[in-house]
């Protein structure tokens, strides 16, 4: 087996397209669970509102891709308002269930109404606007090391961690604003923050809508760097992969959910191209390499299980700061 | 602390041991195929001839026998083609898509559907959608007929689901914990059921299924009980926390069977293709008749035994007040214990039921939990009343919705029902108010 190999795969995955989308997705989550305490389930309906965003405008309606992108960030915010009116007044468990049952809802209706894509989702040249702003020289691969990124990617992945880098300044500079304070104050002691004269109602509002433009982002960022938009892809487990990563980068915290994705990637991508090898070399007889797929979920499901009863704060955070309890 | 932490090891390396042994018994057997011929009504076709090649060259035949079933075994894991024999099919009969089909063989039996039908209207693939039955198909005519039948199928679906969704509320309100993973009770129901039944022990499913049921309330909610969450209230972890402890568990659990059974659909070896019985308008599986019968009779049992039994009285005063309960000399923990096993035995049976009346498919679960959640929502969460109220609304919508939308969107109808109930009525139909915030 190649060890050089199976690491540079999982390196390249660690801050790879996948890695940006599920940190994108998590730093949304990170403002709504990490800071305010509100239970998203559903951040894949977001996630969705993106990618189809993309996929039926640019491709079905013929728009541009930048008209596309700031429509679907619309949507996303009409979405927020959907689910944060029934659900926000109510205790936590309701929001995650309205939440994940939405997930749902636009996984199934995307997928069996035609002028959503359908069961076969929609493809085609959804990202070409921006991949015509590409400044990098023509050449078919561009290797770095031992990476190496074909023309398009690294566009991608580069104008990705940009993104990121600035979202991460505005949460930064959002959460040590007064009203960032509030947000932190709902979590700790909504009450308290009621008693003070402030509307925890609008606030939590307020929350739900920036986590969910950070997943719709993350969605755009989907169609655009793969070209697709698959109705399967937006199942729940996705929002579970999100709290993953951020449960152990440390939730409240600004650089957590990047420590949460890279480490996350690196490991998954790491024991399955490790199993691979181990499979095909016949070190490993009773497993087949299909059934390396199904090994990284369960993997998922106890790290996420082992990490909240032993450390819910993960690696960078403060257990002081996680909402671990209903309110 | 650390005892927690050794119970967890223990259980995981328990339970990877346990399906590591029965996953090299299921290699042993051999691959295979079995190709199910079913008509339009669902009743099986005999006498139906069965080719399956691959690309080098093996290849093997067989003749559908009365349940509609030919199994031919295969030398090894890999792409076989399946093709019918279009003479024996009966006259001015088709087979929907074509009478050929492409499968992958893993490992164990592969089951490939060949519904044939006279003149089905489009509409798009039937076999082995999202959660619900087949039922009523095509056609968009409302006819009375029609509207019957989709009631009898809710009818039968809400059972299901009221079966499900006590054990769920059940647990909501004596523990306060959301279990994401109840969905799983119900599968890990269907796969015990499915091990004792099949090939290596082989028992009857009418021995094997109260068994399976009896062994999932003791395994899966005694012992999970007393594993996970016992040690773990001890820990005072938070609610939110152990909601996203369910969610990890769905996940491993699932998988878990993915990576043990593979991802085709199983059914148990007796009664499987069992034709329906037509009584008057409505058409009706014997199974289902027994199995809802059944399920009344436990519904109606149990919540009988909560409203009088001390334990069931002594459940609801958990489910009101825990401290209060534990100040006046109830074992809040024992109560627990018993509602676990009993939600986890209720779960299994309905994992049985959906088992038997479709098949056993490790998503099984997954598909029904947002049910579950939608109609305990609906009902109001913790009540036991509520549940069974949810159940019926969430279950009659679900099929009735197939009259207006399409089958696939049937279940996002149920959780629009549920989004729009939390802006009218947040409680629930029987649920009291309870302002937050």
């Amino acid at each position: 087996m190649d060890l050089a190999f199976v690491f540079t795969q999982a390196i390249t995955q660690a801050i790879g397209v996948t890695a940006i989308i599920y940190l994108l997705a998590t730093m949304g989550l990170n403002i709504q669970f990490g800071y305010t305490g509100l239970l998203n389930f559903g951040q894949i309906a977001f996630v969705a509102v993106g990618s189809y965003g993309i996929g039926v405008f640019v491709i079905y309606r013929g728009w541009n891709l930048w008209t596309s992108i700031l429509v679907a960030l619309v949507l996303s915010v009409i979405l927020s308002l959907i689910l944060g009116v029934p659900t926000l007044r109510l205790r936590a468990d309701y929001l995650a269930i309205v939440t994940i049952a939405t997930g749902e809802i636009m996984r199934l209706a995307t997928k069996s109404l035609d002028p959503l894509g359908g069961s076969q989702g929609i493809s085609g040249k959804m990202g070409d606007d921006f991949y015509a702003l590409n400044p990098f020289p023509e050449q078919d691969r561009f290797e770095f090391g031992p990476l190496n990124f074909s023309r398009n990617d690294l566009w991608v992945v580069i104008v990705g961690w940009i993104v990121i880098a600035l979202l991460l300044l505005l949460t930064w500079a959002l959460m040590r604003s007064p009203w960032g304070r509030i947000l932190k104050g709902i979590r700790e002691d909504e009450d308290a923050v009621r008693s003070l004269g402030k509307s925890t109602y609008l606030r939590k509002m307020q929350a739900l809508v920036l986590g969910g433009l950070f997943g719709t982002l993350a969605g755009i960022f989907w169609a655009v760097a793969k070209q697709s938009v698959q109705p399967d892809s937006f199942v729940p487990d996705f929002t579970f992969f999100c709290y993953t990563i951020l449960i152990l980068g440390g939730a409240a915290r600004v650089l957590g959910p990047v420590l949460g994705a890279i480490i996350f990637w690196f490991l998954l991508v790491f024991v399955e191209q490790m199993l691979i090898g181990l499979v095909q070399g016949g070190t490993i007889t009773f497993l087949d390499t299909t059934q390396i797929g199904p090994i990284r979920f369960i993997l998922v499901g106890i790290g996420l299980m082992l990490l909240m009863i032993f450390r819910p704060q993960g690696i960078l955070g403060d257990r002081k700061e996680i909402a671990l309890d209903a309110r | 602390m650390h005892r927690g932490a050794t119970r967890l090891v223990l259980l995981a390396i328990g339970v990877f041991a346990a399906l590591l042994a029965f996953g090299g018994v299921s290699h042993a057997a051999g691959p295979s195929i079995t190709a199910v011929v079913t008509d339009a009504d669902k009743a099986p076709i005999p006498g139906v001839g069965v080719t399956v090649t691959s690309a080098d060259g093996f290849s093997g035949t067989g003749t559908t026998d009365d349940e509609g079933m030919a199994t031919v075994p295969v030398p090894k894991s890999g792409k076989y083609t399946v093709t019918l024999d279009e003479a024996t099919i009966p006259d001015g009969q088709a087979v929907k898509d074509g009478p050929e089909r492409t499968v992958n063989v893993l490992t164990g039996d592969k089951k490939v559907l060949f519904p044939v039908g006279v003149g089905d209207s489009g509409g798009g693939g039937g076999g082995g959608g999202d959660g619900g039955d087949g039922g009523a198909s095509g056609g968009s005519s409302i006819t009375l007929s029609r509207v019957l039948q989709l009631v009898v199928d809710g009818i039968i679906l809400s059972l299901l689901i009221a079966l499900a969704a006590l054990g769920l509320n059940l647990i909501f309100g004596t523990t306060g914990l959301t279990n994401f993973a109840h969905g799983e009770l119900l599968t890990l129901g269907a796969f015990t059921t499915l091990v004792l039944n099949a090939p290596p022990i082989g028992l009857n499913i009418l021995i094997a299924a109260p068994l399976g049921v009896i062994v999932s309330a003791l395994a899966w909610g005694w012992g999970q009980n007393q594993l996970i969450w016992r040690p773990l209230r001890r820990r005072q972890t938070g609610l939110i926390a152990a909601m996203i402890v369910t969610i990890g568990m769905a996940i491993a659990i699932r998988y878990t069977l993915l990576l043990f059974f593979g991802g085709s659909p199983r059914s148990y070896e007796q009664f499987a293709g069992q034709p329906g019985v037509e009584i008057g308008p409505v058409f009706i599986t014997p199974k289902s008749m027994v199995l809802s019968a059944l399920a009344v009779a436990i519904l109606v049992a149990t919540v009988l035994w909560l409203r009088s039994s001390r334990i069931g009285k002594a459940t609801r005063a958990v489910s009101d007040n825990p401290a209060l309960a534990s100040a006046s000399g109830v074992n809040v923990e024992r109560v627990i214990a018993v509602v676990w096993t009993l939600g986890a035995g209720l779960a299994a049976f309905a994992g049985v039921f959906l088992g038997m009346t479709q098949n056993v498919i490790w998503t099984m679960g997954q598909y029904l939990l947002l049910v579950l959640f939608a109609s305990v929502v609906l009902g109001g969460l913790g009540t036991i009343g509520g549940a069974i109220v949810g159940a019926f609304v969430v279950g009659i919508t679900v099929q009735l919705s197939t009259l207006i939308v399409p089958t696939e969107l049937k279940t996002a109808a149920a959780l629009a029902l549920m989004i729009v109930l939390l802006l009218i009525r947040p409680q629930g139909l029987l649920g009291r108010a309870e302002r937050v915030g």
